[in-house]
C-alpha cells in the first residue's frame, strides 16, 4: 500500500522467559495492525495498561526489538530488511525516539551539547562545528531553550522539563519524520507538562512531524493526540479518533479505563461556580 | 458538609473535634549543607513551613518535582542526615509530647515510635520490602516486637490483617517479587497500617501504580484509615488523586507553603496565582481549551529568587512581590494564601 509512513501488519511479539526445560512465554504483543498516513501528520496515542504492550509496540516501530511475527514497513521497507549501518542510520534520522526519564536517557558524565553536535554530524550531515552550533541553537529554540543555556551543561544541571525539552531539540536536529514518545511528560515538573504535550501538537501542525505518543493518562491523550489506540494484554481493543472514542468508549476494557480516571471535580458543592 | 465520593466517608466536621493535631508543624526549616572544596552551598529544600495534621484526617500536600515535599517528609520521619539539616522550626508530635520532631529525639526512643505511632507508604512498594524476604518475615520484622503478641497471636493478627485490604494469607509465603504490583502495594499498605499508628505518611502511594489498579488502593487507604483510626499524610503530585482521598491540601512551591485549604475549595477556588495555573492547566476529557506552560522553570533551591519564590513567573507580580516574601494570610474558613496580590488587604 502506498502512501503510508508506518505500517504494521500482524505484528506480534512473544518473550520467552526461564530456560529450555522451564520456559514461559508471555506474548507482549499480539496481532496488532496500524497504518500512519505519510502525508497527513498526525499524533496518535496509544494507551493501556501497564504490561498491555504499549511500550514493546514502541520498541518494535523504533527497531529496537524485532517482532516475532508480522511485518513492520517503514515508508514501504521492512525493518527487518535494515541490516547496513548505513540503512540503519538513515532510519533513525526518520525515527526519533523520546523517553520517559530524561535523566536516564542522556549519560551524566557527557555535556549535553556533545549529544547535539553529535547528532547534527551523524544525522543531519553537519560537518562544520559552526554550522552545528546554529543548527542546535535552532533546534533548541523550538522547544523554549537556546545554547547559552545548554552550552556545557550537565544533565543534572537541568530541571527534568527543561531536559525533556532538550531531548525534543535533539531529536528534532535530523528533521524526523516520526517521533515516538513513550511517556514523555510523567517525569516532568506539573507547571511544565502541559507546555511539552502542547509543543508536540505544535511540531505536528508547524513541523509536520507524526508522533506516536504512548502514555497511561487518558486525560493527557485526549489533550495532546488526534487518534488513539486502547490495547490490552497485547492487542487492540478500541481504536479511532480520540475525541469519538474518549467521550463514549465501546469496548468494556476501554469504558473501565475511563472510569478509573480520577475526576477532578467533587460533587457539586455550594461554591461550584467559579469566581476567578 | 457536600455529599461523599464514592469511597470517602463524611466525617465529623474539624470544629467539632478541636482535639490536638497530630502533627504540627511551626516554622520549619531544613537545609542541605555542603561545604566541598571551600565551597559552601546551601540548598533551601523546607523553608518556613508551617501546617498541621488534625486527627482523623487526610491532610494532602502537593507541588512540582523540587519543591520541598519529599524533604518535608523525610524531616517529618526523622530521616534527616547529613547534608541534610533541621535548621529552624519545631515539629510537634502528639504522641510524643515536649520533643521537637524524631530528628531531635534519642534513636531508642525513635525506635518505639516509628512505625508503632508513625508509618509510611512509599511509592516503590518493591523497595520497601526486601527481595530476598518472603512477605511474613517483612511483617515480622517490620511490627512483631511492636505489637507484643505470641508469635501465634501475631500470625493470626496479621492474616485477619490482610483480609481487610482484600489479600490471601498465602501472599505471607510469597517472595515480592511473585506479586502483581498491586498486591505489592496493598502488602505495603497492610504493613503500615497492622499496627495502628497515629499518623501514616503516603509518599506518591499510587504513583508505581495501574491506572485501573490505582481506585482500587486509593479506597483501600480510605478505608483501612478509618478503621485504624489513622491521620494520613498524603503527598503526591497527582491532583486526581488529591481530589479522590485529601480532605485539605496544601501546595508547595520551591520549598514554601503558597496555598492550604479544603480540597474541593482549593480545587473549585483556587487563589494563589501558582495553584490557579496548576489547576487551570490539569488536562481533562472533554476539554479541548489549550494548555499553556508557565513561562520559566521551578527557581534553584540553591539561590532562591528574594520575596516571593513564585515572582519571576507570576503574572500578578509587584513591586512588593521583589522584595518580601509573603506569609501565609487567612482567606476564610480553613484557607490560607500566601501572595501579596491576592491577600484581601493588599491594594488589588
Amino acid at each position: 500500500m502506498s502512501g503510508a509512513l508506518v505500517e504494521l501488519a500482524h505484528v506480534s511479539k512473544t518473550f520467552t522467559r526461564g530456560g529450555l526445560f522451564a520456559a514461559r512465554r508471555v506474548q507482549a504483543v499480539a496481532d496488532v495492525n496500524l497504518r500512519l498516513a505519510a502525508d497527513k501528520p498526525i499524533i496518535l496515542a496509544i494507551t493501556g495498561e501497564s504490561g498491555s504492550g504499549k511500550s514493546t509496540l514502541a520498541r518494535m516501530i523504533l527497531n529496537i526489538v524485532e517482532p516475532s511475527a508480522g511485518a513492520i514497513l517503514f515508508r514501504g521497507r521492512n525493518l527487518r530488511s535494515i541490516r547496513s549501518s548505513a540503512a540503519r542510520g538513515a532510519f533513525m534520522r526518520q525515527v526519533q525516539p523520546i523517553f520517559q526519564n530524561p535523566f536516564e536517557a542522556f549519560n551524566p558524565l557527557k555535556r549535553l551539547d556533545r549529544y547535539l553536535y553529535i547528532t547534527a554530524r551523524r544525522f543531519a550531515g553537519v560537518a562544520d562545528m559552526a554550522t552545528a552550533e546554529q543548527r542546535s541553537n535552532e533546534a533548541l529554540h523550538r522547544v523554549g531553550l537556546s545554547l547559552g543555556e545548554i552550552k556545557e551543561r550537565f544533565p543534572h544541571e537541568l530541571s527534568g522539563g527543561q531536559l525533556q525539552r532538550f531531548a525534543i531539540a535533539r531529536a528534532l536536529l535530523s528533521n524526523p519524520a516520526l517521533i515516538v514518545a513513550d511517556e514523555p511528560v510523567s517525569m516532568v515538573d506539573a507547571s511544565l507538562r502541559m507546555s511539552i504535550a502542547t509543543l508536540f501538537r505544535s511540531l505536528r501542525s508547524e513541523l509536520r512531524i507524526s508522533t506516536i505518543y504512548i502514555t497511561h493518562d487518558l486525560a493527557t491523550a485526549y489533550y495532546v493526540s488526534d487518534e488513539i489506540i486502547i490495547m490490552q494484554k497485547g492487542g487492540i481493543v478500541e481504536s479511532g479518533a480520540t475525541r469519538t472514542v474518549l467521550s463514549a468508549p465501546r469496548h468494556p476494557y476501554s469504558r473501565q479505563l475511563k472510569d478509573a480516571v480520577l475526576s477532578l471535580r467533587r460533587p457539586p458543592g455550594p461554591d461550584s461556580e467559579d469566581s476567578s | 458538609m457536600s455529599a461523599p465520593l464514592a469511597g470517602r466517608a463524611t466525617r465529623v466536621a474539624p470544629e467539632m473535634a478541636p482535639r490536638v493535631p497530630v502533627v504540627s508543624v511551626k516554622g520549619l526549616k531544613a537545609y542541605y549543607r555542603t561545604d566541598q572544596y571551600g565551597v559552601q552551598r546551601r540548598v533551601r529544600a523546607v523553608d518556613g513551613v508551617t501546617f498541621e495534621v488534625r486527627p482523623d484526617e487526610i491532610y494532602g500536600l502537593t507541588g512540582e518535582s523540587s519543591s520541598g515535599k519529599t524533604t518535608l517528609v523525610k524531616t517529618l520521619a526523622g530521616a534527616v542526615r547529613p547534608p541534610l539539616q533541621v535548621v529552624g522550626g519545631t515539629i510537634a508530635f502528639s504522641f510524643l509530647p515536649g520533643t521537637q520532631g524524631l530528628h531531635s529525639v534519642p534513636p531508642p526512643e525513635v525506635a518505639r515510635v516509628r512505625w508503632r505511632r508513625l508509618s509510611y507508604i512509599m511509592q516503590g512498594s518493591m523497595s520497601v520490602l526486601n527481595p530476598v524476604r518472603r512477605v511474613r518475615s517483612s511483617f515480622e520484622d517490620f511490627a512483631f516486637r511492636h505489637m507484643g503478641l505470641s508469635r501465634r497471636d501475631f500470625a493470626a493478627a496479621v492474616e485477619s490483617h490482610l483480609a481487610r485490604v482484600k489479600l490471601e494469607p498465602s501472599v505471607l509465603a510469597a517472595y515480592p517479587h511473585e506479586l502483581s504490583g498491586g498486591m505489592r502495594q496493598r502488602v505495603t499498605i497492610a504493613l503500615a497500617t497492622i499496627c495502628r499508628p497515629e499518623l501514616i505518611i503516603a509518599d506518591e502511594p499510587t504513583t508505581a501504580l495501574d491506572v485501573i489498579v490505582q481506585k482500587d488502593v486509593l479506597a483501600m487507604i480510605s478505608h483501612i484509615r478509618q478503621e485504624m483510626g489513622s491521620s494520613v499524610m498524603l503527598v503526591t503530585h497527582d491532583m486526581g488523586v488529591h481530589a479522590y482521598l485529601s480532605d485539605r491540601l496544601g501546595i508547595m512551591y520551591a520549598g514554601r507553603l503558597v496555598e492550604e485549604g479544603r480540597t474541593d475549595e482549593i480545587l473549585g477556588r483556587p487563589r494563589h496565582p501558582y495553584t490557579r495555573h496548576l489547576i487551570a492547566t490539569l488536562p481533562r476529557i472533554g476539554d479541548d481549551a489549550p494548555r499553556r506552560g508557565l513561562e520559566g522553570s521551578p527557581p534553584n533551591l540553591a539561590d532562591p529568587p528574594p520575596g516571593c519564590r513564585f515572582h519571576p513567573r507570576c503574572p500578578l507580580a509587584m513591586e512588593v512581590c521583589h522584595r518580601e516574601a509573603p506569609s501565609l494570610a487567612v482567606h476564610g474558613p480553613d484557607h490560607r494564601v500566601a501572595c501579596f496580590a491576592v491577600t484581601p488587604e493588599a491594594p488589588s
